[in-house]
């Protein structure tokens, strides 16, 4: 497990302030299908009773988040708090494990570094996008110890 | 008069709890009234033996083979005589099942690697094995009699993890493609097991989150996740995370039996899938299939409509099957015998077998 914090002081910002959802009238049919937008993706992924979320950290926006329910299709893009963040590969890991056990299985997930946001950006692309690499990862305790870790306050 | 090619599904089978990564044919069924069979591994742990009933013709799992790896099954493969199966295990094993009359056996558990094995392969005549894995090495393995294995060689040159080996069908040279986006070609120098890398099929430096251009290079630009050689041997085709698929050509079967002559690009087929292409096989008959992460089956044939401008064979597509599974695609295999059909494996668990029928019209 990680002993020292990475980075101890991160900035903190302000979280956006939320527009609200077009709910469906009484008279709509209630059983008719939602898509899945932006803002519910973001939902997902950032936790409010986290102490600091990813979005005040500003690892993530909703701005970053592609979604495109008809193909079944979502794009985040993260911004890791420093540039040789360590972490960066964990936290884009918990971005996909939240994502494969929150969205249907149809979807396809792309999980990428914002450009120019990290030293060895190419390579934590490469490897946060290999499935075969993160089957691996997901099958070692450790590993899957410190994602529940992270994702713990939202997943039950 | 052209011939109409149509995809027609026969079955599709259930049975894996968990994402099939892949399968693999036995070479030694389909024909002389031996019943079609294969096996195929997932992320459950497991095996299935799955074979065709000869009465109605519908596909059954006829063994489980569990308890033996406890981590993923990545890779399987059969020996030629179809006695003996092998399976590549995340838990940095290869074991070795013997059919005993139906009930599998494992007879023997190679162990080496330092963590995950990735993929397995027999040469033609079922005296050695090929292991890959995400320790960046390709093991050579000789088999001796009493099921006894010893390792000859461990290849090093890769500079990540190693998807996939194969053997070539008539040559002594061993194929293995990586996350390093290189295809690598060993020969053994005659030398007592003293196996080298004579090619690396591959290009500088271009990775993928960048466009790759067609004209930047002959190589890959992302991790190469499978190759296939055509029934000659004068082919091979890879396929990539980079989205394309490229054949590549020697007159290497041409050599004496101790030479080798250099393997060359000849064609890159692009746009065709618009996710990773996970696997690639191509049939006794000359049609390539892929499969991928876009749960696509693609089919290709050489193009003999040529303009005599092009230096070189082109190939164009032959039929498209969209949605051929819920999700990813991760492996697709020709069948041997007289029938052949196409086998897919999936992360939605399933397998489906299909049949290419053509329509004269």
């Amino acid at each position: 497990m990680v002993s020292e914090l990475i980075n101890a002081n991160p900035v903190i910002y302000e979280k956006k302030e939320r527009r609200v959802r077009s709910v469906p009238s009484a008279a709509a049919d209630e059983y008719a299908v939602e898509p899945i937008d932006q803002q519910e993706i973001f939902d997902i992924l950032s936790d409010p009773e986290h102490p600091y979320s990813l979005e005040e950290l500003k690892v993530i926006t909703e701005d970053a988040i592609e979604v495109d329910d008809g193909r079944g299709y979502v794009r985040v893009t993260f911004t890791p708090t420093v540039e040789h963040c360590s972490m960066a590969t964990v936290i884009g890991l918990c971005l996909r494990v939240k994502l494969l056990r929150s969205l249907p299985s149809r979807y396809k997930v792309d999980i990428r570094v914002a450009p120019g946001s990290h030293a060895t950006e190419a390579a934590v692309n490469k490897q946060l996008n290999d499935k075969e690499r993160v089957a691996a990862a997901l099958e070692n305790p450790g590993l899957v110890d410190m994602v529940d870790e992270c994702l713990s306050p939202s997943y039950e | 008069m052209e011939l109409v090619k149509e995809l027609r599904e026969i079955q599709t089978l259930q049975g894996h709890t968990d994402r099939v990564w892949s399968l693999a044919w036995n070479p030694a069924t389909g024909v002389a009234g031996i019943p079609l069979s294969f096996a195929s591994c997932s992320g459950d742990k497991t095996v299935r033996i799955w074979e065709q009933n000869p009465s109605t013709s519908s596909w059954d799992c006829k063994a489980v083979l569990d308890e033996t790896h406890t981590r993923t099954v990545r890779s399987c493969a059969w020996s030629p005589s179809g006695k003996l199966l092998a399976t590549a295990s995340f838990d940095a094993t290869t074991a070795i099942w013997e059919n005993v009359g139906g009930d599998y056996e494992c007879v023997a558990s190679l162990e080496g690697h330092e963590n995950e094995v990735k993929s397995v392969c027999w040469n033609p005549s079922g005296s050695m094995l090929t292991t890959c894995g995400r320790d960046k090495s390709v093991w050579v393995w000789e088999v001796l009699p009493g099921n006894e294995f010893d390792c000859v060689s461990v290849l090093q040159g890769h500079t990540q993890d190693v998807k996939m080996v194969q053997w070539h069908p008539t040559r002594n040279l061993i194929f293995s493609c990586s996350y390093d986006n290189t295809v690598k070609i060993w020969a053994d120098d005659g030398d007592d097991d003293d196996w080298a890398c004579v090619q690396t099929l591959g290009r500088s430096h271009l990775v993928r989150w960048q466009v790759p251009s067609p004209m930047s290079g002959s190589g890959h630009s992302s991790t190469v996740w499978a190759l296939s050689f055509n029934a000659s041997g004068d082919k091979v085709v890879t396929c990539s995370d980079d989205l394309t698929l490229k054949i590549w050509g020697s007159d290497d079967t041409k050599m004496p039996a101790d030479g080798f002559a250099p393997w060359r690009h000849l064609c890159t087929l692009s746009g065709y899938h618009d996710r990773t292409i996970f696997s690639v096989h191509w049939s006794r008959d000359s049609i390539i299939a892929s499969g991928a992460a876009d749960d696509a089956i693609r089919f290709f044939v050489e193009n003999d409509e040529q303009d005599g401008l092009v230096d070189g064979p082109s190939y164009k597509l032959l039929l498209r099957k969209e949605n051929a599974h819920d999700m990813d695609i991760n492996s697709v295999q020709w069948s041997p015998g007289e029938d052949q059909f196409l086998a897919s494996a999936a992360d939605d668990g399933t397998i489906k077998i299909w049949e290419l029928t053509s329509d004269s019209c």
